[in-house]
């Protein structure tokens, strides 16, 4: 299994080496740099900023290089834990994405147990009873949470929650908590504000997931090793929840170890709409400035999160599934 | 497979009860397709759809950029039969007087009931190209001054008929799914078999950079290309290079799935026998293997292309993907992105219904296709 994973780790490299590359080309291809949109941006304001400052900012930050030169300097910089200057935020990127990501992930994880939680139980029921009212019911709402833009359903949410419910519009805390030192206040507070993301973010997974468990509960329902367990009269409960259930998670748990990485980029539009204080929007912003250190950072880490993602679905599938080598 | 139940030379002297058993397999998907009647349904809404993309500017009273000076933010108005002299055979719309909200100062419009608008169809409007020419025939319209219109679906903030942007938008938003995944079929299912039939270096090469392409999560990086297209370019080339974006991607999952099957295809005795036979590559390949996977292909573009639909709005949204003048239901939707607009001007979010509808039609239909392609499902 070690060996395994080492072996894994060695073929992620060239990998690795390749995106990189891509991402570097991605983040250059917008015509001009962050400096530009700058001086344009002073330009609409009338103060007048002097060329030469700007050729000198060039130069300090490496810009009036050729490119290749430019993607050296950035990627030695990557692996010594430098990934470069926000030129907006006038601070080092490496700053800006770690404050960020702890609520990141909390959301992200938040919104994988809520799945979860969901998906299973209903998944189960409705192989159970196939094609009762509420299988029926439950197929239906799945399809409408595929088929909402996740967009739609955070507009719909802040609205409710503001208009409805008296809450604050977007965010993660109350305005009195979003400098406050950490305690129980706003730990509580943060609480109150995550559900709404975790719902909206959720709601699309949910129901790919649900969908999921159910084909594999009905495969397994067919077996017969299940007809044997119901025939030496074993209680149905037993049947299900030690005999099918055991196996029919196994297509779940194989795609468990993508999932986070997955929302943590599908959360991204909803984060935005709804003004989270994660990664997401920190993106667009950068995406819009041209602030592309920023940018290509953040898109090398979902990078590497995804191929990591990958190689602990795997090696979460073996061990749950003992019928699978790794090879 | 295909090969192998297709139909013998003479089926004249079998009845019709018999005929499954040495029917096609594009008959026996049909046959199982028509069973499936959300399917069936699915696929109609979306002809319908697909129609009234091509006729939009006939269904539309209005040009997508028609300004009603005045008339900003009008709700969707109610089409009338009974006036307070009672029924009218034709339906009309009352004209609307504007006054002021005393609280917010907010402008609301009420209704004036001595001002009748019929509703006439096939109307003379706004010129408009359809099929290459210009008409100025409009499927319906009311008769009366420049500032007044019929808006079913309401006004947006710079007074421009809902309704109508919305068949314009929906020539983008439903266009861009189709052409993109069109893109990624070809590459797709091209590179899927090369992959997959020659093997060797050239299956090494490209399994490496689609393992590559892969590894890049969908969202960022559809942002992160669309943010690289220069705002001053064409509205068409825009269109296209966000169709090209999005089919990036696409074509990855498609040609791994092409190379799949060709793998296991490619040992099957036809291929084999055909070889022998001394038929080229080429001929193989076209003649006896892409009919044998073509179901499956058409299985996978149906389910993408609502992917693409989404993720075209999304980017829209976010005003990433097509910009104004052009419309998309996703530009359209962008009106509503702030909240204070949308606890007033709940209609704004109308288009979205549009998008919902679409996604929900294509999901459908690709499960029931699925299901039909496959022989051996039950």
């Amino acid at each position: 299994m070690l060996t395994y994973i080492i072996r894994r780790l060695i073929r992620m490299i060239p990998t690795l080496i390749a995106i990189s590359v891509m991402v570097f080309v991605i983040i250059q291809l917008p015509p001009g740099d962050f400096f530009d949109s700058l001086q344009a941006q002073l330009a609409e304001s009338d103060s007048q900023a002097d060329q030469e400052v700007f050729e000198a900012l060039r130069r300090q930050y490496n810009l009036d290089k050729p490119l290749w030169q430019q993607y050296v300097y950035w990627i030695t910089g990557c692996l010594q834990g430098d990934f470069g200057y926000s030129f907006e935020w006038r601070r080092p990127v490496s700053e800006l994405i770690a404050e960020r990501l702890g609520l990141t992930f909390l959301m992200a994880s938040g919104a994988l147990i809520f799945m979860w939680f969901i998906a299973l139980p209903i998944g189960i029921y409705s192989a159970r009873n196939r094609y009762s009212f509420g299988d029926y019911f439950w197929t239906f709402m799945a399809f409408i949470g595929l088929c909402v833009p996740g967009f739609i359903i955070a507009l719909v949410a802040m609205y409710m929650s503001v208009f409805w419910f008296g809450g604050s519009a977007g965010g993660l805390f109350s305005p009195e908590f979003k400098y406050a030192t950490w305690s129980l206040a706003k730990v509580w507070d943060l609480l109150m504000h995550l559900w709404v993301p975790v719902v909206v973010i959720g709601a699309a997974g949910t129901a790919g997931l649900m969908r999921i468990m159910r084909t594999s509960m009905l495969d397994v329902l067919d077996e017969q090793y299940i007809t044997t367990a119901r025939a030496k009269g074993l209680a149905e409960r037993w049947v299900i929840y030690k005999y099918a259930v055991r196996v029919a998670i196994n297509p779940m748990i194989s795609i468990l170890g993508l999932q986070l990485p997955q929302l943590v980029s599908g959360s991204i539009i909803v984060a935005i709409v709804l003004g989270l204080p994660t990664t997401g929007p920190l993106f667009f912003r950068a995406l819009e400035t041209q602030d592309m250190y920023l940018a290509g950072t953040f898109l090398m880490l979902l990078a590497i999160l995804l191929l990591l993602g990958n190689l602990v679905a795997d090696v979460l599938l073996a061990w749950a599934d003992p019928r699978i080598r790794l090879e | 497979m295909a090969e192998a139940i297709q139909s013998p030379e003479s089926t004249d002297n079998i009845d019709d009860s018999e005929r499954i058993y040495t029917a096609g397999q594009w008959h026996l998907a049909w046959r199982k397709f028509k069973q499936n009647k959300l399917a069936l349904i699915s696929g109609g809404i979306l002809g319908i759809m697909y129609l009234c993309t091509l006729l939009s500017g006939f269904i539309a009273p209005y040009e997508a950029d028609h300004r009603f000076g005045g008339r900003d933010f009008v709700s969707p108005q109610s089409i009338r039969f009974f006036s307070d002299e009672g029924f009218h055979f034709r339906p009309f719309v009352y004209g609307l007087t504007i006054a002021f909200d005393p609280l917010s100062g907010r402008k609301i419009y009420q209704e004036d009931h001595n001002r009748r608008y019929p509703i006439y169809l096939f109307e003379t409007g706004d010129t408009h190209s359809f099929l290459g020419f210009n008409t100025q025939l409009h499927l319906f319209g009311i008769r009366g001054q420049n500032t007044e219109g019929i808006f079913i679906f309401g006004t947006d903030r710079q007074g421009r008929d809902l309704f109508s942007r919305v068949f314009y938008g929906a020539r983008v938003s439903l266009t861009i799914g189709l052409i993109g995944v069109f893109i990624s079929i070809i590459l797709g299912s091209v590179l899927g078999v090369v992959s997959g039939y020659f093997g060797g270096w050239i299956d090494e090469l490209l399994q490496r950079l689609i393992e590559i392409l892969r590894a890049f999560p969908q969202i960022p990086l559809w942002m992160a290309l669309s943010a690289a297209i220069p705002a001053d370019i064409d509205q068409l080339k825009t269109y296209f290079l966000i169709t090209l974006i999005l089919s990036f991607l696409g074509w990855t999952s498609l040609a791994r799935q092409i190379r799949g099957r060709m793998l296991s295809l490619r040992n099957e005795e036809f291929v084999i026998s055909a070889l022998l036979m001394g038929a080229s590559h080429t001929r193989i390949i076209f003649r006896h293997l892409i009919p044998a996977v073509l179901g499956h292909i058409i299985v996978i573009g149906t389910i993408a292309v609502p992917q693409m639909i989404l993720a075209e709005s999304a980017l829209s949204f976010l005003n990433l993907g097509i910009r104004p003048p052009m419309t998309s239901w996703g530009v359209l939707l962008q009106d509503g992105r702030s909240l204070t607009t949308l606890y007033y001007y709940q209609w704004l979010l109308i288009p979205a219904s549009f998008i919902v509808v679409a996604v929900l039609c294509f999901n459908f239909l690709g499960d029931g296709l699925r299901d039909a392609v496959d022989p051996y499902s039950k």
